[in-house]
């Protein structure tokens, strides 16, 4: 243990004279470790908020029977179900307005609630007669809570002026939503004796078969592995996963640049240690500790910066959630202790891997092997060849994949495929390069410029790679959210037709607004739009209600159609679909969808594709009279004006004065875009943080590569210096070679970037949303990112730069001292 | 051709001051060629650092023909090392990434002095002619401490200055590598200053100079 002890202290003592390398190798690590685990910190936040929803009194993880139609049904079902032995619990939905705020409420049973579903034990026996006996609870999360701007013990009312039981929180419950008791929820909803699903518990015996009790009146719905909502974030989460993994890997570029200078450096020493009598074993177990204990500590503090990257980022990530996929996740961050063992668990593998080839060495090295400083660098050749080689197979199952693969999985695989490909044959690309340089040059000193940048590539060859990825992610997720943003506003002009916007709080309020509204001389048309929620082949489908009128005519966002398209809506049984239903359904112009309706099947002729971007249900656009025919329940509570531009704050105001509406039930057009567009800017600045940080990481790549590059530098540019060129004018060459390496590597990550951007548009978000993208390419943004990289490049090689150019004489003679 | 007058020089080590040199004098004429011995430490290396303007002097004249060398900025003295003086290390310091032909026309080019006759008349003579497509870490010691003072003699400097030229090396090989050296300084009339150990190759130049405590003995 003792002699363990003195090689370890004796190993330590390396990085006391090498300070700046020990700050590179805790940089790498607490990098890797932070942004991964920060990444990661997100998505388990997400996850925890999907199982809460889905847990949640019975979400989809829950056995049901429901009605075909997916419409209520009465109660006397449940009761027949029960005298039959079947262990059901019955449940009441819908959406009632608190405070201007739309949440869903949730009626239930508690005295027949399944024991194994969701959070129902939690309610436990006390609190469970004050939940059923008057006046009853209403059990809310506290974000939703604070949402409504209600205290605990309050009884708000809901828009038809009944007042909900007192608010109660209950932690595990999901964001947005009230649990009531079933008969609560029934009046509330004016539903009496209605109920829209049946929760089954798990039977005691077998009970008599369902269409012997109900008939065909209910069918089974089986419960989900993966609920809904978790299949559509899917690709969200993925796409963050993948953006903590490219920096993790940047963070390991790092770890491996330090790594293997300071073995190279400290092979004498590990050869003195063997030659005093430390056997190879002892010296390699050191040499793990060391490591180990090194990451451990990187480690902690990288999960402390993870920490605070990931609480810095949850807004934007639930804004983006629930503006995308409509998903509430809790704004506060809460972590459980896997997280903080799995991150202490990577930065240790991650160091090992990032150090295995030095390891390997180490392990291999005979006890009286002559000294190779820098040889690490010299042996580029053979391994350009099979790096290359290994490109080309890596490109190879990008191929592949972009071939066979249907998955959304497949189609980020096309897109790792392609980046590892394109870093591993960087390298060999800047060689071509460099050696057409040298060959090209005349003047001695060109030539030197040339050489030397070859004989440098491989000591900064991951640096560059990682430069090359970050960039091109960064060019590519731009292009791509450049595209969406200017796709977005031309389609929010087309869809949003309508100058002013009204949305009443119920039919009776609705009906009143449009008389009153008719005799408004200011007031050019009156545009009464609906909507109605089915289920189309298992999918959630929302119908749309359109108004006959030209100005939809005109600005639909319409991407195929067939002859005579809106003429053929007015019937009432044709509809447009949106592009995202129609590829989940496989629909195109010309078939036929069946849609369940309240009176049976409505069969729909789709003559239409339109663009609904953001949207995460699918949707099917009908007329609105067929619509209400088919639908009688549908809420005419949304209505669209027509005004001229110069009347529209006067109509607000009188509207908003006559029927008592706030800012939400009433809003024009540029209020509704404005916000549209804001939302939009939010969900996409989670986007914009990551690659920022994945470009800052790629920076400290490279500058820690220059730095440790820079001493080992020291005996190559000193003959310079001595045979006549100034320090400051080596300095200038060195900026400028590595400036240039950033550069062709910069010039390189373009293409690849539109390849990532294009495979973004064309694959993954086709596979994750359902809708596909015109491909533009921005050249201003391009050169803006080239310049940024270039920046970023010119920031890392400043610092070794100004030590080089103002280095001490007695540095760089040292070089050619002989008791060196 | 070169004087030195009180040269003085301290360092500090370990926040001690160390004086390397203590007041040096030393005259070397134009084709004159000098032996530096002294045990180690005595400041030989120092003295010839000083002498190429790679370092600067506490106090004294270093004069180089008709320039005061302790006078010059550090731009002055990189401009001396590189148009009049020529240095050859123990260690070589080839540059790595040129291959043996561009090391050995690389001074000479960045100080315009590029003489293509000269050139090809130091390859032949340092028998280089096979070599010239290899890189410096394709060669032997002694090829390589050739390849050296081919580069350092290319700009037909007033002043050549080899600090252990042949410590790397062996018996026959420093020998001949001297052997070398010594005919091709005469052909070119410049000055030869060489830091050594071995009394042996001292005694084959003109003259033998002993560095001890920091003054000329």
């Amino acid at each position: 243990m003792r002699r363990a002890l003195w090689v370890l202290a004796v190993l330590l003592s390396h990085w006391r004279r090498h300070k700046m390398q020990f700050a590179t190798l805790l940089i790498g690590l607490i990098a890797a470790t932070a942004l991964w685990s920060g990444v990661q910190a997100i998505n388990q936040q997400a996850r925890n908020a999907y199982d809460r929803a889905a847990a949640t009194f019975g979400g989809a993880r829950t056995p049901m029977l429901v009605a075909p139609d997916a419409a209520t049904f009465p109660q006397e079902l449940f009761v027949k179900l029960r005298r039959a032995g079947w262990p059901v619990s019955p449940m009441l939905e819908g959406r009632v307005q608190v405070n201007g705020h739309s949440v869903r409420l949730l009626g239930i049973e508690p005295v027949t609630l399944p024991v194994d579903v969701g959070n129902a034990p939690r309610l436990g026996a006390a609190d469970l007669s004050s939940f059923v006996a008057p006046p009853g609870q209403t059990l809310v999360a506290k974000e939703t809570l604070s949402d409504l701007q209600e205290q605990e013990g309050a009884a708000p009312a809901i828009s038809n002026g009944a007042k909900l039981p007192p608010l109660r929180v209950l932690p595990q419950l999901v964001p947005d939503v009230l649990v009531v008791d079933i008969g609560v929820a029934q009046r509330l909803l004016n539903k009496p004796d209605q109920i829209s699903r049946l929760l089954i518990g798990k039977p005691k015996g077998k009970p008599a078969p369902l269409a012997n009790v109900v008939g065909h009146r209910l069918q089974r719905v089986e419960p989900d592995a993966e609920t809904e909502l978790e299949r559509l974030t899917d690709s969200f989460h993925l796409n963050l996963t993948a953006f903590g993994l490219l920096s993790f890997f940047v963070g390991l570029f790092i770890v491996n640049s330090a790594v293997g200078l300071a073995f190279e450096q400290r092979l004498p020493m590990l050869r003195t240690l063997r030659a005093c009598g430390a056997s190879a074993r002892l010296v390699n177990t050191v040499l793990v500790v060391e490591l180990v204990a090194l990451s451990l500590v990187a480690g902690l503090i990288g999960l402390a910066c993870g920490y605070f990257i990931a609480a810095a980022l949850l807004p934007d990530v639930a804004a983006s959630l629930r503006g995308l996929y409509g998903a509430q996740i809790p704004g506060q961050l809460s972590l459980r202790p896997e997280w903080w063992l799995a991150g202490i668990g990577i930065s240790i593998a991650g160091a090992l891997v990032a150090a295995a080839t030095s390891l390997i060495k180490a392990v291999r090295m005979p006890v009286l092997a002559t000294a190779q400083p820098r040889a690490w660098q010299q042996r580029q050749r053979r391994w350009l060849i099979l790096q290359s080689g290994a490109a080309c197979a890596v490109f190879a199952v990008a191929l592949l994949l972009l071939q066979y693969g249907q998955s959304l999985i497949a189609g980020f695989g096309v897109l790792a495929a392609l980046m590892f490909g394109a870093a591993l044959i960087l390298p060999a690309f800047l060689e071509l390069i460099l050696l057409a340089g040298q060959r090209l040059a005349r003047r001695p000193l060109a030539l030197w410029f040339w050489a030397d940048s070859r004989q440098q590539l491989s000591g900064l060859s991951l640096a560059l790679m990682a430069l090359l990825l970050a960039l091109a992610v960064n060019v590519g997720v731009s292009t791509m959210v450049e595209t969406f943003s200017r796709t977005f506003v031309g389609w929010l002009n087309g869809r949003l037709a309508a100058d002013v916007y009204i949305s009443a709080s119920d039919n009776a309020k609705g009906v009143a607004i449009r008389d009153w509204l008719k005799e408004r001389s200011d007031v050019q048309a009156i545009l009464s739009g609906g909507r109605a929620e089915t289920q189309v082949q298992g999918q959630p489908v929302e119908l749309l209600g359109l108004p006959d009128h030209a100005l939809y005519r005109e600005r639909w966002p319409l991407l195929e159609t067939a002859p005579r398209a809106w003429t053929q809506l007015i019937p009432g049984n044709a509809a447009f679909i949106s592009e995202q239903l129609s590829r989940r359904l496989n629909v195109r112009v010309g078939d036929v969808v069946d849609v369940p309706a309240p009176g049976g099947t409505w069969q729909l002729d789709i003559v239409g594709i339109y663009a609904d971007y953001g949207n995460p249900k699918g949707q099917l656009a009908v007329n609105v009279a067929a619509l209400i025919r088919q639908f009688p329940q549908t809420p005419q509570t949304r209505i669209g004006l027509i005004v001229a531009k110069e009347n529209i704050p006067g109509l607000i105001a009188a509207l908003q004065k006559q029927f008592a509406l706030d800012d939400r039930s009433v809003a024009d057009q540029a209020t509704v875009k404005a916000e549209s567009i804001r939302i939009f800017n939010r969900t996409f600045a989670v986007t914009s943080a990551l690659n920022a940080f994945t470009l800052g990481v790629a920076g400290i790549a490279l500058l820690t590569s220059l730095l440790t590059l820079a001493n080992s530098r020291l005996p190559q540019l000193a003959p310079l210096w001595a045979i006549g060129i100034t320090r400051p004018r080596l300095a200038a060459i060195e900026l400028t070679k590595t400036l240039s390496v950033a550069l062709f590597t910069s010039l390189l990550a373009v293409p690849l970037g539109l390849l990532v951007a294009w495979c973004l548009i064309a694959i993954v978000n086709v596979k994750a949303f359902g809708w596909r993208l015109p491909f533009h390419v921005f050249p201003l943004q391009l050169v803006e990112l080239v310049a940024v990289a270039l920046f970023a490049s010119l920031l890392a090689a400043l610092l070794p730069m100004i030590r080089l150019a103002r280095m001490q004489p007695a540095s760089l003679v040292k070089v050619f001292a002989n008791e060196r | 051709m070169l004087s030195i007058r009180n040269l003085s020089k301290t360092f500090s080590s370990a926040g001690e001051p160390v004086h390397v040199l203590r007041g040096v004098d030393l005259d070397l004429k134009a084709g004159e060629r000098v032996a530096l011995t002294g045990e180690s430490g005595s400041g030989k290396s120092t003295l010839l650092h000083l002498i190429a303007g790679l370092d600067a002097a506490d106090g004294g004249t270093i004069r180089l023909e008709d320039t005061e060398v302790t006078k010059l900025s550090d731009a002055g003295r990189a401009g001396l090392r590189r148009d009049r003086i020529g240095l050859v290390f123990q260690q070589y310091n080839l540059i790595p990434s040129l291959s043996v032909g561009d090391n050995l026309v690389f001074q000479a080019r960045i100080a315009g002095r590029y003489d293509a006759a000269w050139y090809k008349e130091l390859i032949e003579r340092l028998g280089l002619g096979g070599l010239l497509k290899r890189y410096p870490e394709q060669l032997s010691g002694g090829q390589q401490q050739r390849v050296a003072i081919g580069r350092a003699l290319a700009t037909k400097p007033s002043l050549l200055l080899a600090d252990e030229p042949t410590g790397n090396l062996d018996e026959a090989t420093a020998e001949d590598v001297l052997a070398l050296t010594r005919d091709l300084v005469t052909r070119t009339g410049c000055g030869f200053l060489m830091v050594t150990h071995s009394l042996h190759l001292a005694a084959t130049l003109d003259r033998h100079v002993n560095l001890h405590a920091g003054r000329i003995a």
